[in-house]
């Protein structure tokens, strides 16, 4: 009995422990952001750009072909679902307002997770393994400056890009699956989802899209930092990284839903 | 031996105390390191020469004690200060440590582009420079995961060099590489501190090696300092811990029973 509690003070103080080194990570990266040219180490443009192209840009192909699956799907089961009420025209309605408060950012955010948190964590854990942390750090550059600092600005301006992609594609697989069984073109679809959104709607999709980004930031680096144990320590924090990002997105995302319908 | 060594004390610890998790690693250590001199901080596997190391370049906090770098102690310093304080020293890490994603040319420009305001050009010459005096000219487009182990430490030696620093750490330089190899690097640091006059800590357990090297020998053993001294007045100690490194005797330590049983049981006893 003694053991368990044991086992559960030492999980809850580890616990504890990674949270405040999570949120001191996110405050000295804001930190570097807002006052690094007052200390001589302003974060580079060109690292924002590049991690932008890394984690973005490469990223479209893949987030077009699961956002437009991901809207045809809703479009069927949507249909199938409504026809026993008679009411298949609404499965617009439905689909407009899924997809942009929910589904886009979800997957978006999942897909980066998986694409781009494993790669972070596995190329910092890397880089922790291999001393050029260390190196970094004697040379006079501060890793968070240098690694986390870029790669929030880039995840923060990519996630809700790709967000909006999604959002487009997604009723755009509805409108193909939609048109087919209706009789209805894809514009006369396309144009009748536009008009049952509204700003709202879109911004709660990229309000979560921006929280998503800084979980996937911070977990996937605090968790490259904190490896240790050679490759198979890479690995494991590789794996921990994914399955903690997935689990926080979608833990996050019912939170925010309950409150976001509240207001 | 010593050249141009002053007497002035360019790295000063004092009773340096530190841990790993509970562990105390490092019992109160004193030592110095004079300009222009060449330290060599030797012992076997977990004396601690490699944590010495790691607090001499600020990468950890000590427990107590305090740390001179160039008359200031580094453990109450800010991060601007320490920030100044790193252009003058050069790190050649064991593994190189170089960028996997940087070329080698890119790698040894990396400092530069930190902490100064050069163009690109004048950059590229003078990481030419620096490849010309570890002998890797022409190799600055390919990249590290291209080159063989001595290389990877010279083009490692080239960039803790690239600023001119006035204090060169050195991990282990002649690990894992074969002896003409090793030997060249040592005439490598040996040249480098008669030219540039830079005060060089080296930690390595290559006993050739360091002979080779050192003005001065510390001789570390579980977290305390055995000696420190001259290569002759290593050479000729008496002490017994330090015969059996220098003459690769394995530790014969007399079995205490109630240590031991306690150790295989997992209890006291």
């Amino acid at each position: 009995m003694k053991n368990i509690f044991t086992q559960l003070g030492k999980k809850t103080v580890d616990v504890i422990e990674e949270l405040g080194y999570v949120f001191m990570l996110f405050y000295e990266a804001v930190g570097w952001l807002l006052l690094g040219k007052f200390r001589h180490q302003s974060v580079r443009l060109r690292h924002v750009f590049h991690e932008t192209v890394q984690i973005g840009v490469q990223a479209v192909p893949i987030a077009i072909i699961l956002c437009f699956s991901v809207g045809m799907m809703l479009a069927i089961q949507g249909l199938e679902t409504l026809e026993r009420y008679g009411a298949q025209s609404q499965v617009v309605t439905g689909i407009a307002l899924s997809v942009t408060r929910e589904f886009s950012a979800l997957i978006i955010g999942i897909l980066v997770a998986g694409r781009s948190g494993s790669s972070i964590t596995a190329r910092i854990g890397t880089m922790t393994e291999s001393q050029e942390i260390d190196a970094l750090q004697v040379i006079g550059i501060q890793p968070v400056r240098y690694l986390a600092a870029p790669l929030l600005v880039a995840m923060i301006i990519v996630m809700p890009s790709l967000t909006i992609i999604g959002d487009l594609m997604g009723m755009l697989g509805g409108a193909i699956y939609t048109s087919y069984e209706l009789n209805m073109t894809v514009a006369t679809y396309m144009e009748r989802s536009f008009a049952v959104i509204d700003v709202y709607d879109v911004m709660q999709g990229l309000m979560k899209s921006i929280v998503f980004a800084i979980i996937i930031v911070l977990v996937s680096i605090s968790n490259g930092f904190q490896v240790s144990g050679g490759a198979e320590g890479v690995g494991k924090a590789t794996t921990r990284s994914v399955v903690l990002s997935v689990s926080f997105i979608v833990i996050a995302d019912m939170i925010f839903t309950f409150f976001l319908t509240r207001i | 031996m010593i050249t141009e060594a002053s007497t002035e004390n360019v790295i000063e610890v004092e009773n340096l105390v530190t841990h790993y998790g509970d562990t105390q690693i490092l019992n109160g250590i004193n030592f110095s390191v004079k300009r222009g001199e060449i330290m060599v901080i030797m012992g076997g596997s977990g004396s601690g020469k490699s944590t010495l190391l790691r607090y001499l370049l600020g990468l950890n906090t000590p427990t107590s004690g305090c740390i001179k770098l160039l008359g200031k102690d580094i453990t109450q310093m800010s991060t601007n200060e320490m920030h100044d304080m790193r252009k003058n020293m050069g790190v050649a890490f064991q593994g190189g440590a170089l960028f996997g994603s940087m070329t080698v040319g890119e790698n040894i420009q990396l400092p530069l582009c930190e902490h100064t305001r050069l163009d690109e050009n004048t950059m590229r010459i003078m990481s030419r420079m620096k490849l010309e005096v570890v002998n890797l000219a022409g190799f600055e487009d390919l990249m590290p995961s291209q080159l063989s182990g001595g290389m990877i430490k010279r083009a490692a030696l080239a960039r803790a060099i690239i600023m001119d620093p006035k204090l060169l750490f050195f991990d282990e330089p002649s690990a894992g590489l074969d002896p003409v190899v090793a030997a060249e690097l040592d005439e490598l640091i040996l040249r480098l501190r008669d030219a540039m006059n830079m005060t060089i800590v080296v930690v390595t357990h290559e006993l050739d090696s360091a002979f080779k090297i050192a003005d001065r020998i510390t001789v570390l053993d579980q977290g305390d300092i055995l000696m420190c001294g001259t290569v002759d007045e290593v050479r000729n100690s008496d002490n017994e811990r330090i015969h059996n490194l220098l003459n690769r005797k394995p530790k014969t330590e007399v079995v205490d029973v109630d240590a031991y049983l306690q150790r295989l049981t997992g209890h006291g006893v």
